[in-house]
């Protein structure tokens, strides 16, 4: 520890800090705009400028930059002195010369750091009354709004954008008073988490272009904590709404999982949730004739009354759950139809794969890591993942890891890590050992020390082999090409030289081997004394958490169903059409006397459904998750379900009511649900504590969704009565639908906003963690279900998968991810349907041309019974003899990859 | 048509040979495109940043910062005035007047003829030769009016 002494008050902070973020720790405030915590100093905007004494004799002192200065032992510092408080008031009226001042109309204002900033400087006079510097805006896509005049040239959004995500399509022109941040010419932004720019920029000119759709203050909405559905990282997320509807996503702290940003699948994938797909009323049908689609509106009691009618016999009945739905509601499913009958609603290959994966991390000595521990990773092996397009966040983590070897760099030199342009000018393009063997092309070959696109079989034999040659216990692979031989010794040879190596792996290619060849490098980077981690990446917010339950598998219900042994289906979030082949799921519902949906949008299956439930969205349900991490973490409704819908839970326990089933009262609550299910599962013997009790009160208040400055809300409903309504009742949450209640800091994983005195924008997050950029106030949120078994060395896998073998005529054809398109639930939402790509066949250059193909040639391609017309692409990093299929993209639902596939000739 | 010559592009290999990296290699690129070509075009900028296998945003945030790289069409001759402290004190203002009158342009303003460019600068780094201009290159120094007239003439 160090003492400081700050304004002759003597404090002890942790060593290695800049004095600036020691005194935000310590609950001091000082002014900064540059400075970021995950983007570190640069010194450049001279706004957190304190007096420096040498010592306690030192009267004058002088004034520095805190974040460039740091805080040691017996530093002695004054952030009150007037010369310095003269100084900062002189520095934010510069900034301020031509900012426009136009709050009023600005999507910031209200959560503006700028204004913050500008207040606690004490500027509060223009002096200045001249001609204001303006610009020409720029249409940045779908996303981003541009206002270039607010600008105050910080520069955070240029250091964030290309130092940090990467990106190359966006940077700062000029020089003087003619800077401009921004692209060449208009156009959308490319990189993959633009839209932390909205949070980022401390002033109006990056802002969220969805939301201003739908404005609304950040006082005005109603927020609440949760867990992002776009992915399997479970990123944490705060929920914006007003008036009913979904108003837009911010980043929520977790120090754990996704730090200070999300991407932009995350940040607008939202607006599905308002969207035309969604179902906001119970449908049935009347003639049973399914093929017309004639569904008609029901009221709630009638859908009961007909879902009585319906024979529950629990032999003839299946249960089909979804990896996208919450644990409480796949397991009062699995209490109503039975165990025996109820199915996990994967297809079988995928819960294959993802059993597989489970196992591995709970009979093995490696550890998931948590995002956090993948930026601390100093070596990293990607096999067969493209990691952007399927689990966006961590590639921005991955981005930061090869960041960690060439510290040793700038700590050699002595400089402090947080010295982030000192740092990037001694480390320059250096970068740590990261490795990607993939059948593609993939986001982070920019950053990459060697790519190598190979067929997934090649890929697993690769990996054996890597593991073979760290640990000669692991099998070899003997007739391995010399090329990958001396790829795989590389590759070892790095992996055995990191102190935290980490290999990440998934589902993406669909084999089996590529998952276990990842589990034999890290089992063999394990008995080297290591601590090796070993992530795997899973398609669906709560794929994990489903297999865990687990159930039939999706072939074995089809076959039920299709031998005649089932009258009534009943399907939880989940369109069977983007699981198995259109054909045979056409052929399972037809044969189903009863299909019941219940879901909240209307997809193919539903559309072909008897009776439809209306459920909630994400925005509208409290329940739990789990990650790819294996962390359990709840997601909070914003708002009650509108209407006639309800939490998918609470039709199931409706419907348990209503067939008299006297276990109805035990899944009535989230906890009665919670409590059950950690009965039957031990690997969720902590799912009660994910999050605090429903009786949990600070000071005998609930936590209030809304702000205290909460507007309109006798005004609201003044076309319904001038009475002030009672507020919705939530009683499954510490959280109330309301102003009144606790406004200081509550737990972590129930903190709905942030927000403190002074502290306007969403970097009030300062105040609601233990120190910068470290753990939360309110502590962890979420619980880790799997831990390595340290006691366990790991059985190595042996089953090596043949060569691959291209004979010219049999292509292989593989799942090709896009971030935009590949996720069914945002590929809804207008914005980000602007951004999917359109079906192709993706080959490789020489290929095509074998084929007799130029980019943009129909081309037909037979999978089995599918058969698919589409326009090829030429990708030039694609593996020669493979086809990539752009996966989940609209037209393109239920083609189960890899498989072999037919080119047909002309 | 091809936007770099080869001899352009050879021209760029020779001089960035000896670069570390693809962005030390921009302001060396533009000069030599600015030299043949008297200024930097959108698409010839383009063309410098698919030749260096960057972006347009990152050759054209170093363009944009140099003002002496010309993204706008300049005269065959440009002609920079020296506005700095010496040649204040010596009476550049008298030189500004009698080259604007003379050419019937103001700063930043090219003749419709397209012979000169009008641009101020700094310091030319010519203090005791002041008030002094540099015409493409070559420095003037210790200028009159008539002076002056007799210089521009031998630009054509």
């Amino acid at each position: 520890m160090a003492r400081i002494y700050i304004d002759n008050v003597q404090y002890e902070v942790p060593e290695g800090q800049n004095i600036l973020s020691a005194c935000l720790s310590l609950g001091f405030d000082i002014p900064y705009f540059c400075w970021h915590p995950a983007l570190r100093s640069v010194g450049s905007c001279r706004m957190c400028a304190v007096k420096q004494f040498r010592d306690e004799n030192d009267a004058r002192g002088h004034i520095v930059m805190s974040c460039m200065t740091p805080a040691d032992d017996g530093t002695r510092i004054s952030i009150d002195d007037n010369d310095v408080r003269e100084f900062r008031a002189g520095v934010i009226e510069w900034l301020m010369i031509n900012h426009p001042h136009d709050c009023p109309v600005c999507d910031e204002g209200g959560e503006c750091h700028l204004q913050d900033m500008t207040v606690m400087s004490g500027h509060v006079y223009r002096r200045y009354r001249f001609k204001k510097r303006t610009y020409l805006n720029q249409n940045l896509g779908p996303f981003i709004n541009h206002e270039m005049n607010r600008c105050i040239q910080c520069y955070r959004c240029v250091r964030f954008y290309r130092d940090y995500a990467g990106g190359r399509d966006f940077n700062v022109f000029g020089i003087n008073n003619r800077i401009y941040f921004g692209r060449c010419n208009d156009g959308t932004l490319e990189n993959e988490f633009s839209g932390n720019l909205v949070e980022v920029c401390p002033t109006g000119v990056f802002t969220d272009k969805t939301l201003r759709k739908h404005y609304a203050r950040k006082w005005d909405m109603q927020t609440a904590p949760s867990i992002c559905p776009h992915c399997g990282l479970g990123c944490n997320i705060i929920v914006g709404e007003r008036y009913g509807s979904l108003r837009r996503i911010l980043n929520k702290y977790n120090h754990d999982v996704n730090g200070y940003f999300l991407c932009d699948r995350g940040r607008f994938g939202y607006e599905f949730v308002d969207g035309p797909s969604r179902i906001r009323q119970p449908l049935s049908r009347h003639d049973g004739d399914r093929s017309d689609g004639s569904l008609k509106a029901v009221e709630k009691k009638e859908a009961l009354d007909l879902f009585k009618g319906i024979s529950m016999d629990s032999a003839r009945t299946l249960g089909i759950g979804s990896p996208r739905a919450t644990l409480e509601a796949n397991f009062s499913l699995r209490q109503l139809v039975g165990a025996e009958n109820f199915c996990c609603g994967m297809s079988e290959h995928e819960e294959r794969l993802v059993s597989s994966i489970i196992d591995i991390l709970r009979n093995g000595p490696t550890y998931s890591p948590s995002l956090r521990d993948v930026e601390m990773c100093d070596a990293v092996l990607i096999l067969g993942e493209d990691v952007t397009n399927v689990a966006p966040r961590m590639a921005l983590s991955l981005r930061q890891s090869v960041r960690e070897k060439p510290m040793e760099i700038a700590d050699s030199l002595r400089i402090p890590r947080w010295a982030d342009a000192s740092v990037r000018q001694a480390v320059q393009d250096e970068k740590g050992p990261l490795f990607i063997v993939s059948p593609m092309g993939s986001g982070l070959d920019d950053i990459a020390a060697r790519t190598l696109h190979i067929a997934p079989d090649d890929i697993a034999r690769l990996g054996f082999q890597v593991a073979h040659e760290i640990d000669p216990d692991s099998p070899p692979v003997l007739d391995l090409p010399d090329e990958l031989g001396r790829f795989a010794a590389h590759i070892s040879a790095a992996l055995k030289s990191s102190r935290r190596p980490l290999i990440v792996s998934g589902t993406s290619c669909g084999t089996l081997s590529v998952i276990q060849a990842a589990a034999n490098i890290a089992w063999s980077l394990s008995r080297t004394e290591r601590i090796a981690a070993l992530s795997y990446t899973l398609p669906e917010c709560n794929t994990l958490g489903l297999r865990l339950i687990g159930g039939l598998s999706m072939t074995d219900c089809f076959q039920k169903v299709l031998s005649g042994e089932v009258d009534s289906l009943i399907i939880l979030e989940n369109d069977l059409y983007r699981r198995a082949e259109a054909l045979l799921v056409k052929g399972v519902l037809a044969k189903c006397k009863h299909v019941i949906v219940i879901d909240h949008i209307l997809n193919r299956t539903g559309k072909e459904s008897d009776l439809i439930l209306p459920a909630g969205t994400f925005a509208e349900t409290t329940g739990t998750l789990v990650s790819s991490e294996g962390r359990c973490q709840r997601q909070f409704s914003v708002m009650p379900p509108a209407g006639q819908t309800q939490e998918s839970r609470i039709w199931i326990s409706d419907v348990m009511a209503a067939l008299g089933k006297d276990s109805a009262v035990n899944y009535s609550t989230i906890e009665n649900i919670a409590s059950e299910i950690a009965r039957e599962f031990p690997v969720f013997k902590d799912l009660t504590e994910v999050s605090p009790p429903v009786n949990f009160r600070v000071f005998g208040q609930k936590i209030p969704r809304q702000a205290h400055r909460y507007s309109g809300r006798t005004a609201m409903p003044a076309n319904v009565t001038v009475h002030e309504p009672k507020p919705p009742d939530d009683p499954e949450s510490p959280l109330s639908f309301s102003m009144e209640g606790y406004s200081g800091i509550p737990p972590a994983s129930v903190t709905p906003r942030f927000w403190a005195p002074s502290w306007n924008s969403c970097q009030a997050v300062n105040k609601f963690q233990k120190e910068i950029a470290g753990v939360s106030t309110g502590g962890d949120s979420g619980k880790r279900l799997i831990e390595p078994l340290t006691t366990e060395n790991g059985v190595y896998f042996s089953e090596l998968p043949e060569a691959f073998n291209f004979d010219n005529t049999k292509w292989v054809v593989i799942q090709s991810f896009h971030i935009f398109g590949s996720e069914e639930l945002s590929s809804l939402g207008d914005s980000v349907s602007q951004r999917i790509p359109n079906p192709y066949i993706g080959l490789n250059g020489d290929d095509a041309a074998s084929l007799g193909k130029d980019n943009g040639c129909m081309a037909q391609l037979i999978i089995g019974n599918v058969s698919l017309k589409l326009p090829v692409r030429i990708i030039p990093t694609l593996c020669s003899g493979l086809i990539a299929l752009p996966v989940g993209i609209p037209g393109l639902e239920g083609v189960n990859l890899p498989a072999m596939g037919k080119i047909m000739e002309d | 048509m091809e936007m770099l010559s080869d001899e352009i592009k050879s021209e760029i290999q020779c001089g960035t040979g000896a670069c570390p990296t693809r962005r030390c290699a921009i302001l060396e690129a533009l000069e030599i495109v600015q030299r043949r070509h008297g200024w930097v075009s959108d698409e010839r900028l383009k063309a410098v940043a698919d030749f260096l296998n960057l972006t347009v945003e990152e050759v054209d945030g170093v363009a944009t910062f140099y003002n002496r790289i010309f993204r706008r069409p300049v005269g065959r001759h440009v002609i920079l005035v020296c506005d700095s402290v010496s040649c204040w004190i010596m009476g550049f203002e008298n030189i500004l007047v009698h080259i604007t009158k003379r050419l019937g342009i103001g700063f930043g303003e090219t003749t419709p003829d397209g012979r000169f460019t009008l641009l101020p600068i700094q310091c030319l780094g010519a203090c005791e030769q002041a008030p002094a201009i540099m015409i493409d290159g070559t420095l003037h120094g210790d200028l009159t009016p008539d002076k002056i007239d007799e210089i521009l003439k031998g630009y054509e």
